[in-house]
């Protein structure tokens, strides 16, 4: 039985200032409708027909006709880069903004874990927060006085929940607007990782909650960029790409179209004769590791080359320096890296390798730009000219994987690490006393 | 499959859908939130004067000290006429009225733009809140209600010429009037105020405006007869009046301007209502 259906979804923003003009604006669209005329400010009726350029105008379309339907006790994954409409999903289906257009049809409470201490005043104290948070959830008087005593035994702080909320510590804060979220025991649950960043000691409690929530056979709408994190947890998934529904199905499946669209040419190596500025021209890229040349997933443990191979056409007094530039598949910047000093170089072709070392870069997918840049030393601007011949970005991905194989470093337990890196640094461990 | 989706309609809790109608209000969903309502009323009544050292004492002051004020700028130097009323209990009266509808407007107006932080996380009927500042100012008004009488009964006592009428009987009915015209025009502003950000600046000083176009400082037998069918339009002054006539038996007020009165009041209330359940869906968009 399905437990939300969405139908033809559409969300559209209004880009730039919002409340610039709009009064003038406003006066002017009323008129023209008074008179039975068209709109001067309306360019929406024409573009819902057939919309294929999510930009138009100062209008945005962050959900281009999705449907979806989510069974009862499903854990679905959303996955997408920054910016494809995940979020935007879950604001409408919180019902904290309308759709366009389009309808989504719910069965059962939904509730997310984002909505933690909404509505907590410092003044109240813990008892009357409970009550106050639990009535914004939705929850009536009699039902969170028949859950009191389990909130307060959940969150751990029965000494202190006369005491205005202000005195609590953060933890002690975050402890308790938990425990009512947790009692809620909505039909529907939304988890936005995204959102949820910071404290990683409740980002454990929310995942810990969820397994218990899937035990228990309810339904849960789950956004993250942790892919094995969605794989372990999930067993459907839905891909957002630009708004729209790119893939939908096993969770595998999704995962890999995941990373297929990460890097738009879908190759781990690039071969082309057309970026070329007159003086410096790509010829191909390639990501290699273990002597192998073209992957896709790299071992954790393992060097991760990024080769370049480009002309130079034209001989200058310049430097041309060629360098890299690292992504995650977020679009979080990992670092730009150069080649060091570099002698001017005689035209014809060249290669250009750069090594990652082994245990750098955490698990995840990654995308790499390449650019070669000349550096114009004679220039009297101290920072010197800088002129980019080409840069192609996002030409390259891979995955860093853990092969999961156990060593001293992880005891044989195989987990998921935060962080864009995860570098093995050097400890020492005294006894001192 | 076509009337398969017909027939199953009813198999769902809630459907989410645009911004549909012009009256879009769900008042069963409404009543649900019930229990949210007496919470936001609780939060505003413990919050306000917490940590304040006169607490609410402050409802007091504020009326006495302008009914004061008054007594002297418009009652001995500028001799204005109160009816032949004792002018303290005349300012006072105008005061306590107005200062609910005042209040009552002034933070209903700022809804969306105070609760932004919530509203941006999760859903409830957003004509909670409103509903709920309309409630707990009850609790300010009634306390100054209970200070006017308190003044009332001392001049009754010494001998002023003040009676209570019959029509007394009808000051829940005032109330109710008074508590839905805050309310709408509130929502009417607050769902302005989302689009037009300027009206947040303007609120005050219209609020202040407003009071000498309503009969505070003076009696409404002072409007020239010419004058009285525009003034009419005032909802506020045939509220202010039916206030004085009931405690007093003093007034010039005409049925049909508590009439006139009723009917803008319900209009704004309308107004307000629609305008607000168009506004709550996409607010969130706009801010």
């Amino acid at each position: 039985m399905n437990v939300i259906q969405i139908e033809n979804l559409w969300k559209e923003y209004r880009l730039g200032v919002i409340s610039h003009g709009t009064l003038s604006r406003d006066l002017q669209s009323w008129w023209a409708r008074l008179r039975g005329k068209e709109d001067p400010n309306s360019k929406l009726q024409p573009m819902l027909a057939g919309q294929e350029k999510q930009i138009e105008g100062d209008h945005f379309w962050a959900l281009r006709d999705i449907n979806l339907e989510v069974k009862e006790g499903e854990m679905l994954g959303i996955i997408g880069r920054n910016g494809a409409g995940k979020s935007t999903l879950l604001k409408l289906l919180s019902r904290i903004t309308a759709p366009t257009k389009g309808q989504i049809k719910v069965k059962g409470r939904i509730a997310s874990l984002l909505e933690v201490g909404t509505g907590f005043h410092p003044e109240l104290t813990g008892r009357e927060n409970i009550f106050m948070n639990g009535a914004i959830l939705g929850m009536s008087k009699k039902e969170i006085k028949s859950k009191l005593d389990e909130i307060v035994d959940f969150s751990g702080i029965e000494q202190f929940i006369d005491t205005p909320v202000k005195r609590y510590s953060s933890g002690m804060y975050v402890r308790l607007a938990f425990a009512v979220a947790a009692h809620l025991e909505p039909e529907i649950l939304v988890i936005d990782e995204v959102l949820a960043v910071g404290d990683a000691d409740f980002q454990k409690k929310c995942i810990g909650k969820m397994g218990e929530v899937t035990q228990e056979g309810r339904t849960v709408l789950f956004v993250s960029h942790s892919m094995s994190m969605i794989s372990t947890l999930c067993e459907k998934g839905v891909l957002l790409i630009d708004g729209k529904v790119a893939k939908y199905g096993q969770i595998s499946d999704v995962v890999l179209a995941y990373y297929e669209s990460i890097s738009d040419t879908k190759r781990t190596s690039v071969q082309a004769e057309f970026f070329s500025d007159g003086s410096c021209r790509f010829v191909s890229a390639a990501i290699a590791s273990k002597n192998k040349i073209d992957t896709r997933e790299v071992d954790l443990g393992s060097e991760i080359k990024i080769i370049m191979i480009y002309d130079l056409l034209k001989e200058t007094e310049n430097l041309y320096i060629p360098n890299y530039h690292i992504f995650t598949a977020e679009g979080q910047y990992v670092c730009c890296v150069n080649s060091p000093r570099v002698k001017p170089m005689k035209l014809g072709r060249y290669r250009a390798q750069c090594v990652i070392p082994p245990f750098l870069l955490n698990e995840g997918a990654y995308t790499v730009g390449v650019a070669v840049t000349s550096l114009d030393l004679y220039c009297s601007d101290l920072r010197g000219q800088q002129t980019v011949h080409f840069y192609e970005k996002d030409i390259l991905s891979f995955n860093v994987v853990d092969s999961k194989i156990p060593d001293d470093w992880n005891y044989g337990v195989i987990m998921t690490v935060p962080g864009v890196v995860r570098p093995r640094l050097s400890w020492t461990i005294e006894k001192t006393a | 499959m076509q009337q398969a989706a017909g027939t199953d309609t009813a198999q769902w809790d809630f459907i989410i859908k645009p911004k549909t109608g012009w009256f879009d209000i769900d008042l069963k969903e409404l009543w649900r939130y019930r229990d949210l309502i007496t919470m936001f009323v609780m939060r505003d009544f413990v919050t306000v004067y917490k940590q304040t050292i006169l607490g609410p004492l402050w409802y007091i002051i504020q009326p006495l000290f302008t009914t004061v004020v008054f007594t002297i700028i418009f009652g001995k130097v500028a001799k204005i006429s109160t009816d032949s009323l004792p002018p303290f209990l005349f300012y006072l009266s105008g005061n306590v009225i107005w200062g609910y509808f005042a209040s009552t407007l002034s933070s209903t107006s700022n809804t969306f733009n105070n609760n932004a932080y919530i509203f941006g996380k999760v859903y409830f009927p957003r004509l909670t809140v409103p509903l709920a500042t309309v409630l707990v100012n009850f609790l300010q008004f009634f306390i100054q209600l209970f200070l006017f009488l308190g003044f009332y009964l001392y001049f009754h006592l010494h001998g002023a010429p003040v009676q209570p009428t019959r029509w007394l009987l009808l000051l829940p009915l005032l109330m109710v009037q008074m508590a839905l015209l805050s309310l709408g025009l509130g929502v009417l502003f607050s769902s302005m105020t989302t689009k037009y950000k300027d009206l947040r600046f303007a609120m005050s000083f219209l609020v202040q405006l407003w009071m000498y176009a309503t009969p505070v400082v003076y009696p409404l037998s002072q409007i020239p007869d010419w004058l009285l069918p525009w003034y009419a339009l005032n909802p506020m002054a045939a509220i202010v009046e039916s206030f004085r006539f009931m405690f007093f038996g003093v007034s010039s007020v005409q049925w049909s301007q508590i009439g006139i009165s009723w009917l803008v009041t319900v209009l704004l209330l309308f107004a307000g209502v629609m305008l607000f359940s168009r506004i709550e869906k996409t607010f969130m968009d706009t801010v």
